[in-house]
């Protein structure tokens, strides 16, 4: 080695050489995928937008019987309905054309996993997202709706793919959505006030 | 004529002084003058450069569009207005860029359907194949991303539809699309990372893969309407005996077919730039609006076919995964044809009624993707879905054991 010639096969340490290699590259990889971190992190929702997501108050005493109202909670509608008692006796007698009527299947807060699927039967409180892809359900709310066939109890109807949901936000056998409206995590204070965000049980979102 | 080991031209002065330092004369004779392309290219040869001529289009009237437009949820639709109405030639470059994405689309379909038509994506081209089917994934990420700039309420909502679609992805699907959002529904922080994408990574990514897509072309050089190999008949000057050098004579034939590309583009542009909200949808003339869905939302044309799909299926997981599977059939297509014969020409009848198929179904998808998904609309949906399906899953059984007609040994193409 005394010249400055490459070396021949024969002098090569392969194994030293293969370790080298593999050592290099392993060190190469560990690196990228740290220096990937804040490139991939930089995508998640920023402080700005997780402040805006804060809870946000709602007044029901103002909202008469069969009305709904919308709201707006981090980026999306929530349906508000001051549900009639026809409207809730509405619920029942279609179990057998619902795909999840128990909403075994569906995301809601334990509180709103009922009969009503609601804290209280007289206020429905929807995430007004399609669980199919994510488009605004329109209330049809009137019972046997022309375009929506006689059995209709009324509900909820996506203009989008057509799913349709009933006043408890339950989906419908043949709708393209497979699981029930959801529920965000909401409470009741007082007899008057609404907060979306805020569980009854443990005070947080 | 100039072959590839035809001598280089003796340059003095600049052109040889620019020669010493750039191989300019050698890519010309390896690339152009001696590059021997098969002599029988006929109408659907057209669709490769025009999608190149597509290409150069929306990079040119990106560019300037990018001048004007203004990123952000109360900025990016105003400044697609004052583009339309203040800028000079604004509504011009608009126009170009809007029907450029649809004009790309279609001659990419037709691009592709030629090589169904002759078995251009078998061996040795297989990885041809697969950069096409690259930059077509590449090239659908920058139209969808492109159409949610001008913050209508179809840009909105079908963003809204799309990226909704990870979220049926089991375990990290939730998660998954709030960090494309990058906010709790789509918002400022989507439109900005979008335009990102849309105006730098996408487009350099496509370049690539256009570049890959060309290199692979020119190691085993076209395929042809005989889907037979020029190279394995050559002359004693070891020419392709069928083949003739790409330019001049390739270059003055694309000429004439972009010149009627162009002239239909002009049609469109200057006289029916929405054609009827299938390029530019009525509703993305409203701005973006959270709280209320347009009555009916269909993507643009160029979506609708993988769209129907998607709603044909009563089960939204099933559904997406279906849509995702329609697109990745095509990339598998070089393995799933077993028949040894290239060519539609030379394949038996059961091929031709299998492509015929395809194709209407293809178009019929299309059709009722742009359709509201209720009664006879979804039934119809179902139907061609499981067509398209059969078509590409059935292949290796229908291809298999073709009785072909005799393959000529020459291109059939003749002399004038």
């Amino acid at each position: 080695m005394s010249d400055h010639s490459a070396p021949s096969v024969a002098e090569v340490d392969q194994d030293r050489r293969g370790f080298l290699i593999f050592a290099t590259v392993a060190t190469g990889a560990v690196g990228a995928a740290f220096a990937a971190v804040p490139f991939i992190a930089s995508w998640s929702p920023s402080e700005r937008a997780r402040a805006a997501g804060a809870p946000v108050e709602v007044d029901v005493s103002k909202i008469e019987p069969g009305q709904m109202v919308t709201v707006t909670y981090r980026k999306k509608a929530m349906y508000i309905v001051h549900r009639t008692p026809e409207m809730i006796g509405s619920l029942a007698g279609h179990d057998g054309r619902l795909k999840d009527a128990a909403s075994k299947d569906s995301e809601q807060p334990a509180y709103a996993a009922n009969a009503t699927r609601a804290v209280r039967p007289d206020f429905l409180v929807l995430e007004g997202t399609c669980t199919h892809l994510g488009c605004l359900p329109k209330p049809r709310f009137e019972k046997a709706m022309p375009e929506l066939g006689a059995d209709w109890p009324g509900g909820f109807f996506c203009p989008c793919h057509g799913s349709r949901f009933d006043l408890a936000g339950r989906v419908f056998e043949g709708s393209p959505a497979s699981k029930n409206l959801r529920i965000p995590a909401y409470s009741f204070p007082n007899e008057s006030t609404l907060v979306i965000g805020v569980d009854a049980s443990t005070g947080v979102a | 004529m100039a072959g590839s080991n035809d001598a280089l031209p003796v340059r003095t002065g600049f052109l040889g002084w620019l020669n010493k330092r750039l191989p300019v004369d050698q890519f010309m004779r390896d690339q152009l003058t001696g590059y021997f392309a098969p002599k029988n290219f006929n109408f659907w040869y057209y669709f490769g450069v025009l999608s190149l001529v597509a290409l150069v289009l929306q990079l040119v009237t990106g560019i300037f569009l990018t001048m004007h437009y203004k990123v952000g949820e109360t900025t990016a639709f105003d400044s697609v207005e004052y583009i339309m109405r203040e800028v000079p030639y604004g509504w011009l470059l608009r126009y170009m860029h809007s029907t450029g994405a649809s004009f790309f689309f279609i001659v990419v379909y037709l691009h592709m359907f030629r090589a169904f038509l002759y078995g251009s994506y078998k061996a040795p081209r297989e990885l041809l194949w697969l950069f096409g089917m690259f930059v077509y994934l590449a090239l659908m990420a920058e139209a969808f991303m492109g159409y949610v700039l001008p913050w209508g309420n179809m840009s909105f909502w079908g963003a809204q539809v799309i990226v909704n679609l990870f979220g049926t992805i089991p375990v990290i699907g939730p998660g998954l699309v709030e960090w494309i959002r990058g906010d709790y529904g789509i918002a400022d922080a989507t439109l900005n990372r979008f335009f990102s994408l849309h105006v730098s990574a996408v487009p350099l990514v496509l370049l690539l893969l256009v570049a890959l897509h060309l290199v692979a072309l020119r190691q085993n050089g076209s395929n042809n309407p005989d889907g037979i190999e020029i190279k394995e008949k050559k002359g004693s000057d070891g020419k392709p005996l069928d083949g003739i050098p790409f330019h001049p004579y390739y270059t003055v034939k694309d000429l004439v077919g972009i010149g009627v590309f162009l002239v239909a583009f002009a049609v469109v542009v200057f006289f029916v730039p929405t054609f009827g909200g299938l390029f530019l949808e009525g509703p993305n003339f409203e701005p973006a609006n959270a709280l209320s869905t347009p009555e009916h939302i269909a993507p643009v044309q160029y979506f609708t076919p993988f769209y129907a799909i998607l709603r044909a299926v009563p089960d939204q997981q099933i559904g997406a995964l279906l849509m995702a599977l329609s697109i990745i059939c095509f990339i598998v297509v070089p393995w799933l044809d077993r028949s040894p014969v290239k060519s539609t020409r030379y394949r038996p009848l059961r091929w031709k009624l299998a492509l015929a198929v395809f194709a209407v179904s293809f178009v019929a998808l299309g059709y009722l993707g742009l359709k509201p998904a209720d009664g006879l609309y979804v039934l119809l949906a179902r139907i061609f879905t499981a067509l398209y399906f059969a078509f590409f899953v059935l292949m290796p059984l229908y291809t298999r054991g073709e009785s072909t007609s005799r393959v000529p040994e020459r291109l059939t193409f003749p002399n004038h």
